[in-house]
């Protein structure tokens, strides 16, 4: 493994740390990473370019990022009996709140796109 | 002389090694049926990852604390993984910057509906309030969602599992109910899908496209911010409880 491997996890990671440190510093309600999140965005923005490597190791851990949901979601089996005791509130409201807010977020978002593109199509 | 193998079950039961490896091999099982199987959405890996470890884990008669020392490994990669998503984010930031208004407008318009359908459903099909609680943040990433599920009286780990419930719903269904209701622009979806399913649907909205990626990664992370403010405030002036 090339060492500019490690710096760039290096960089991940202090990025992360950075972002819990501010965040419980600032008594902020954002965790950790996403603030790591928005540290490295502004990095980057500085920077002005994605370096070769960072933009290796990144695609390479985002590529698997459904797998890292995976031992959370295992956790399902530690409240197997209130999910069975509530399987009907519990499903509906999954499924239905899900597509609802799916479809009110999408629609509202395309209408809007159109609405301010239209302002300046108007204003040109 | 040939070790006895209840003798190697005791050592491999006690090792990180098992379960970190049986998390990795029922993930590619999963993915391997999902590409084989052209993509269906029930297929989805990470669903037919749990649901086979599930499995095993309840007939090898191992707790989640056991299984968990293996595969923390894995779930702390989640860290490093959100920092990264700066990058697809940067590379679309010229998209995202014009789209600005728009996302606001559907940002309040989403995180709003996700925590009182949610909330108005499970109350109305009559789960009790802790469940409620616990169902309302179920949108935002599971750090917030976890932290607000607290805030308000719900239970911290059925949140979590509540969570990534969501997230494989939106992941498996929302590009076709997007298509559906005639959204098409990979912004748009992307955005929808990282709102309402959090990580799993930017890890969805990915495969999409990058534009789609960036758009989920930027929803994400205004919705966690968005429900932290909103789910105690809505929940509150509810007063299901």
């Amino acid at each position: 493994m090339s060492n500019r491997i490690v710096l760039i996890f290096t960089l991940l990671l202090a990025c992360q740390l950075a972002g819990e440190v501010v965040t419980r510093l600032l008594r902020l309600p954002v965790p950790g990473p996403v603030l790591g999140m928005v540290i490295l965005f502004c990095a980057l923005l500085m920077r002005r370019q994605v370096p070769d490597d960072l933009s290796a190791v990144t695609g390479g851990l985002l590529h698997n990022l459904s797998l890292l949901f995976v031992p959370a979601g295992v956790g399902v089996m530690l409240h197997a009996q209130l999910l069975v005791e509530n399987w009907v509130a519990l499903s509906a409201a999954l499924l239905l709140s899900a597509v609802i807010t799916i479809v009110v977020t999408g629609v509202v978002m395309t209408w809007a796109l159109r609405l301010t593109q239209e302002k300046k199509a108007g204003a040109a | 002389m040939i070790a006895n193998p209840s003798e190697i079950w005791v050592y491999l039961a006690a090792s990180p090694l098992l379960h970190l490896t049986m998390t990795l091999t029922a993930y590619l099982v999963g993915d391997y049926c999902f590409r084989k199987s052209g993509q269906k959405a029930i297929f989805n890996p990470v669903l037919m990852a749990i649901v086979l470890l599930v499995v095993i884990l309840r007939a090898t008669n191992t707790s989640y604390e056991t299984y968990f020392e293996g595969a923390q490994f894995v779930h702390f990669l989640l860290g490093p993984a959100t920092v990264a998503l700066a990058v697809p984010l940067y590379r679309q930031f010229d998209r995202v910057r014009h789209s600005a208004p728009a996302i606001l407008v559907s940002l309040l318009a989403g995180s709003v509906t996700a925590v009182l359908s949610a909330t108005l459903i499970a109350w109305l099909l009559g789960a009790p309030q802790d469940v409620i609680a616990s169902i309302a943040p179920k949108s935002a990433t599971t750090p917030i969602a976890m932290g607000v599920s607290e805030q308000i009286g719900g239970l911290p780990s059925l949140t979590a599992v509540l969570v990534i419930l969501t997230g494989i719903v939106g992941a498996m269904a929302g590009t076709t109910i997007l298509e559906r209701v005639g959204v098409r622009d990979a912004g748009v979806q992307g955005f929808a899908l990282g709102l309402t399913s959090h990580g799993i649907g930017t890890a969805r909205a990915l495969q999409v496209s990058e534009v789609a990626g960036a758009f989920s990664a930027l929803a994400m992370g205004l919705n966690g911010l968005a429900t932290s403010l909103l789910a105690p405030l809505l929940v509150h002036l509810l007063g299901l409880w």
